[in-house]
């Protein structure tokens, strides 16, 4: 090779790849500024909790009649003298218990028919009724529902007139939110994850089978280009873009939601090209034989779908029962986004990743292989 | 006679079969091109043109049969086989945003050329006002072209171009033809390329090779194709009058003819001008109908394939 001659082929895939991917808007969308927006609204939507408001419905012998208000002001009467009832508009009441470590509270009391009611219930707008029935006074409620059974343990202890004292309850409760123990310090990391598999899915299948179907495969291996080095160039554009996208994930949760990373750097790189080894396997591998777009779709959804729903990205996957968490654990998301956690929120290091980023890549470098071979270049 | 400067076979198909499923799609073909020929493979769509060049290009497996290129097969010999051969396939398409001047570096890369080719093959394929266009907005004479520049960027010995102006409007078609008259000039370079256009293969090509279902139903110069049935004269007649008085079955008693009552218009198919015309003349007078035109037309390749299939070679 003389000077004159151009760089490797291998580095003029790689740069052509990357040019088609950064000229094409939709994927700084998709890659970058939607994730941001995601953890953005999962974040505020359960870290900066508001004011909570809980409705409930109340049946009186009397609540029909004008003397409706005077029900529910008598049901309430141990705690007026604590806190205001104030009334809002027609014949609701609303009651405002001030919490600073745990949030304010309020109860918005609303007289209801029995139908009424259950059709408040059955929408989900409500999910206790008050019924005050020969001056006893009944709670109806979804005992599998937490939150129902929350609210009736909170009014419960009102309508028993034990005194509600913010201070005490506040010497009793010290609220976890320092840094790890939130749910965006759960949520990041498994973004992240997330971010990684569905970037290496759709972007390499995608890619591949759209090449494919445009004959543009056929083409480039009719000269002597390397066959490896075309899926190389690919697989290492994409780990370009996700190391990109990750950081700009991590840096926005960091300057919005001070989240830090409490393990070894070292750990979460090694364990983040593991977790893109094996996304890029997989997607070699389910894009190998296939030229229509459809099946693809399919068998990209196939693969991500589960894994989004049953990985801990969003919810800890500990609710599954055991013999499903026994599988879960070993899916290739969960093994990334466990270790990722592990090392922002554990503070793990490299002995503790070092087993699942070996089986991430196991998975990855082996799938590529097997894919290699029965690929279909036309 | 076949305009070549020397014998050297570079391109050798033997008895080349491939079948897809139920469809025979080559059955039993030889070919053999020579150093500096051109050779047309003319026939319909679906004659098998565009199976047999793939299986000359490495890119289908023939079911039987052996395929040599300069004396090599594909089968272990791929990396210095890519080296020599370029290739247009049918409708490739590049990646969409990346710029002329971008693709062609990237496949130059695959050849390891320096880039002063690039700058050769954009002036060759006439895209030097397009070279930082996206391919995306490139039209299809110019898409076809950077097709065609691609082909030649490693200067092949063999080209393989699968109809390379279908779909091309006559101005864009005849780019790419200058193009490749000029290839031809250099005598350095043998051409495989299929297409469907007669007059494309008779412009291009030194030799002609006319496939239909398979098979090769003819080939040779485009003199030698034409000289095959040199005798016969076809004369293009139409007439006027009352048409369905015509005696068609008498007529075709002593000439050959194909007639058309609803146009009005027909061929007559003429060993002896001097003997067989007025035998014709004489039939439409018989039938008092009057002769609106007459012209004895060139012969062409259409009317050979017609003459030896029974089909013309822009059958839909």
């Amino acid at each position: 090779m003389t000077r004159n001659t151009l760089e490797h082929h291998l580095a003029q895939l790689i740069l052509a790849h990357f040019k088609e991917i950064i000229r094409e808007p939709g994927v700084i969308f998709w890659g970058i500024v939607f994730p941001i927006m995601m953890a953005l609204g999962l974040g505020i939507a359960f870290t900066k909790k508001p004011d909570l408001v809980r409705t409930v419905a109340v049946i009186g012998n009397n609540v029909d009649s004008s003397r409706g208000d005077t029900d529910i002001a008598e049901l309430l009467k141990p705690l007026t003298d604590q806190f205001p009832l104030t009334r809002n508009d027609q014949d609701e009441f609303s009651l405002k218990i001030p919490d600073e470590q745990l949030g304010n509270m309020t109860y918005i009391f609303t007289p209801k028919s029995w139908d009424e009611a259950m059709l408040l219930l059955k929408r989900g707008r409500i999910n206790l009724i008050l019924e005050n029935r020969d001056d006893q006074i009944y709670y109806h409620f979804d005992p599998m529902n937490p939150e129902a059974q929350l609210l009736y343990l909170k009014l419960s202890q009102i309508q028993g007139g034990e005194p509600i004292q913010s201070d005490i309850s506040a010497a009793r409760i010290e609220p976890l939110t320092v840094t790890g123990t939130r749910y965006i310090d759960f949520l990041i990391p498994g973004l992240i994850a997330m971010g990684v598999m569905m970037s290496c899915m759709w972007g390499l299948s995608y890619g591949i089978i759209d090449k494919r179907s445009k004959k543009l495969l056929r083409r480039m291996i009719a000269t002597p280009m390397r066959k490896s080095n075309f899926l190389i160039s690919l697989i290492t554009v994409r780990l370009g873009m996700n190391i990109v996208e990750s950081l700009l994930l991590f840096l926005f949760a960091f300057i919005f939601f001070d989240i830090s990373i409490q393990g070894d750097l070292i750990a979460l790189l090694v364990v983040f090209i593991a977790g893109n080894v094996a996304f890029s396997g997989i997607a070699i591998f389910i894009s190998s034989r296939t030229a229509n777009n459809e099946i693809g779709n399919g068998l990209i959804n196939a693969v991500v779908l589960p894994m989004m729903v049953l990985s801990g990205i969003f919810f800890s996957y500990h609710n599954f029962p055991d013999w499903a968490v026994s599988v879960i654990e070993k899916l290739p998301l969960t093994l990334l986004a466990d270790q990722i956690r592990g090392i922002f929120i554990e503070g793990s290091g490299i002995p503790d990743i070092l087993l699942p980023s070996v089986i991430l890549a196991v998975i990855g470098i082996s799938l590529f292989s097997v894919g290699l071979k029965i690929f279909r270049w036309y | 006679m076949q305009g070549h400067v020397n014998h050297k076979i570079v391109i050798d198909v033997q008895q080349v079969s491939k079948s897809f499923k139920q469809v025979k799609a080559v059955r039993g073909i030889d070919l053999q091109v020579y150093q500096g020929q051109f050779l047309a493979l003319l026939g319909p769509n679906g004659a098998g043109k565009t199976t047999l060049v793939e299986m000359i290009e490495g890119i289908q497996k023939p079911d039987s049969g052996k395929i040599f290129i300069q004396g090599k097969s594909w089968k272990g010999n791929e990396e210095t086989l890519h080296q020599i051969i370029g290739i247009s396939l049918q409708e490739t398409r590049f990646i969409d945003k990346l710029t002329v001047y971008e693709t062609l570096r990237l496949f130059a890369s695959f050849y390891q050329l320096p880039a002063r080719r690039i700058e050769e093959i954009i002036e060759l394929s006439g895209l030097q006002e397009k070279h930082k266009s996206y391919v995306v907005n490139l039209s299809g004479g110019q898409r076809q072209r950077l097709a065609l520049g691609i082909a030649l960027l490693n200067q092949p010995k063999i080209l393989l171009l699968d109809e390379p102006t279908t779909g091309l409007d006559p101005t864009a078609r005849r780019d790419i033809w200058q193009i490749l008259l000029a290839l031809r000039e250099s005598r350095q370079t043998s051409l495989i390329l299929t297409t469907h256009y007669m007059e494309e293969a008779e412009q291009l090509c030194d030799y002609i090779v006319l496939i239909d279902k398979g098979k090769i139903v003819s080939q040779g110069t485009l003199n030698q194709l034409l000289a095959h049935d040199k005798e016969v004269k076809n004369i293009e007649f139409s007439l006027e009058g009352n048409l369905s008085n015509l005696n068609v079955s008498q007529i075709q008693k002593d000439i050959q003819m194909d007639w058309d009552e609803i146009s009005g218009k027909g061929t007559l198919y003429i060993k002896s001008i001097e003997n067989q015309l007025p035998t014709f003349i004489s039939a439409l007078k018989a039938n008092n109908i009057s002769l609106k035109n007459i012209e004895c037309r060139r012969k062409t390749l259409n009317d050979l394939f017609l003459s030896l299939t029974g089909r013309e070679l822009h059958d839909a």
